[in-house]
């Protein structure tokens, strides 16, 4: 997957430019940045939700917004991306919201489907919740079962926009775990965004830093934490003297996608 | 003098966006319909919420308008002695005209509301982005079975609503103001036909159809959190009515 030279602009404010980035097969990119920066605006140009301004988005060498509408959707079968309250159709139950992608693009049948929902309601560990619904459901469940939705189709490459945010500890442990485990058992490409250093620490195969409409900085983990850049520093001490200037946030649209899909 | 026509432009500007989006999504819904997957189940859960939850406030509001419109005709009527034609005259009304307007009108306010209320609330929880994400059309599958249900099911609302505005035009002539049952019964079906009911139900289609695309649009592009589902639901119901009283004279018009 690979996004190359890839700038956004909302009115006047310019949140992405000339952004390039690469993540290959099997491997997990953890982004971080301050908030507002523009980490989520990065994530919907992966998955399409929002168009570039220019630059490209390829997913196995196939651009994004130069293939037809049916197979960017194609493509996009390839996505599972998990979004920040898990955005769950609160129409549906939570077997349903997972059997959605099943029912609507594969022709398994209604007992496969009942058994790949309780798979993927084990492997985010919250078995037997399939007539829940989502409004009964907490925070860190509601992200559980958005990873379970998300995995539904096997995708090979996993988004996950702040999974832990507004978590307590404990909760962000075992949302953690959990991604260790997907991971570990489906071995997808992963892009995850978070504010959160146990994240960082806990799924990561490479580091970024989003400042600037740029990825500034691309490492290990280990060498995030040792990092002597004081705007990494600043990151993993939580200082803000050692922060760069804070930038006006973006803004962000709420009808984002309307304009890469009207 | 600049800051007039700067206000009048914008508002001309935002006038014509919401006209061609209307138009952008229309296009959209269109290839929807004819496009698999289909979904009949959708379309029969919306039959019930529009068409079927609709029932008692549409039979309510046909009751009392017939009621009125006998009461009306009678004051009227009295005036050159031809209380006979009031029959008459309630059941041309509520065909051609009352019982298409006031259906569409009431339907708007129930269920061309809710649509924009709940689509807007799924573009702000980002449900929409969910859906684009699980590569799923969110226009075929949110707008499709609404507009299909309401084209369905408006038609079939204003056949009961005129039915039951005709019984209340009766209820009160016959009952209130001691009109002779047999003529009034008579002269109510004397001078209808049959293309005052299609008339009245081609108008309630299109009626269905208006209300529910806007409806939907209004939700679709809801912006901001939840100010923004109450706005687009306000407007939703604004704009649908305006629509459908708008679309009734050029319909009138081409169907007279």
């Amino acid at each position: 997957m690979k996004l190359t030279k890839v700038t956004k602009s909302f009115g006047t404010k310019t949140v992405l430019s000339g952004l390039d980035l690469t993540v290959t097969r099997g491997e997990s990119l953890v982004l971080v940045g301050q908030s507002g920066i523009g980490k989520s605006v990065l994530l919907k140009h992966v998955i399409g939700l929002l168009k570039p301004d220019s630059g490209t988005v390829e997913i196995d060498g196939e651009d994004l917004w130069k293939v037809s509408a049916k197979d960017r959707d194609r493509l996009r079968r390839k996505f599972g991306m998990s979004f920040q309250e898990g955005a769950l159709f609160d129409s549906m139950s939570v077997g349903e919201n997972i059997a959605f992608p099943l029912t609507r693009h594969t022709k398994k049948s209604k007992k496969e489907i009942a058994d790949r929902v309780a798979e993927c309601l084990e492997l985010v560990r919250l078995p037997g919740i399939e007539e829940k619904r989502p409004s009964e459901l907490s925070g860190g469940m509601r992200r559980r079962v958005g990873f379970a939705r998300a995995i539904a189709l096997q995708p090979e490459i996993l988004l996950f926009d702040e999974p832990t945010t507004g978590l307590d500890p404990i909760t962000t442990d075992v949302v953690v775990k959990v991604i260790e485990e997907m991971r570990a058992r489906l071995k997808p490409s992963a892009i995850t965004i978070t504010h959160d250093l146990k994240v960082v620490f806990g799924v990561a195969d490479r580091v970024g830093l989003l400042s600037g409409g740029k990825i500034l900085v691309d490492m290990t983990p280990k060498e995030f934490e040792q990092s002597k850049d004081p705007r990494v520093a600043a990151f993993v001490t939580g200082d803000s003297e050692l922060a760069p200037p804070e930038t006006e946030p973006e803004r962000r649209p709420a009808a984002a996608s309307a304009e890469a899909h009207p | 003098m600049n800051k007039f026509f700067e206000f009048f432009g914008r508002g001309l500007l935002n006038v014509m966006e919401g006209v061609g989006r209307f138009f952008v999504l229309l296009g959209l819904t269109m290839r929807g319909v004819v496009t698999p997957p289909f979904s009949p189940v959708a379309t029969a859960r919306q039959v019930v919420r529009v068409g079927v939850d609709s029932v008692p406030v549409v039979l309510l509001t046909a009751l009392f308008t017939g009621g009125v419109l006998a009461l009306q005709t009678f004051k009227g009527f009295q005036r050159f002695h031809a209380e006979g034609y009031i029959g008459s005259v309630v059941a041309l009304s509520m065909l051609r005209e009352l019982g298409p307007v006031l259906t569409g009108l009431m339907v708007t306010g129930r269920a061309g509301s809710a649509m924009a209320a709940e689509l807007g609330s799924m573009r702000v929880t980002e449900q929409i982005d969910a859906l684009i994400s699980l590569a799923t059309d969110p226009v075929q599958y949110l707008f499709v079975p609404r507009v299909l249900a309401t084209i369905l099911v408006v038609p079939m609302l204003v056949v009961l609503a005129d039915a039951i505005g005709i019984l209340g035009g009766y209820l009160v002539a016959v009952g209130y103001l001691g009109a002779n049952p047999v003529i009034y019964m008579n002269n109510t079906f004397q001078y209808l036909s049959m293309e005052d009911m299609t008339s009245g139900l081609i108008k309630a289609a299109a009626f269905g159809f208006l209300l529910s695309l806007v409806g939907c649009q209004c939700g679709y592009d809801t912006k901001g959190g939840a100010e923004g589902v109450g706005l687009s639901t306000t407007k939703a119901v604004v704009m649908g009515s305006l629509s459908i009283l708008i679309a009734d004279f050029f319909l009138t018009k081409v169907l007279f």
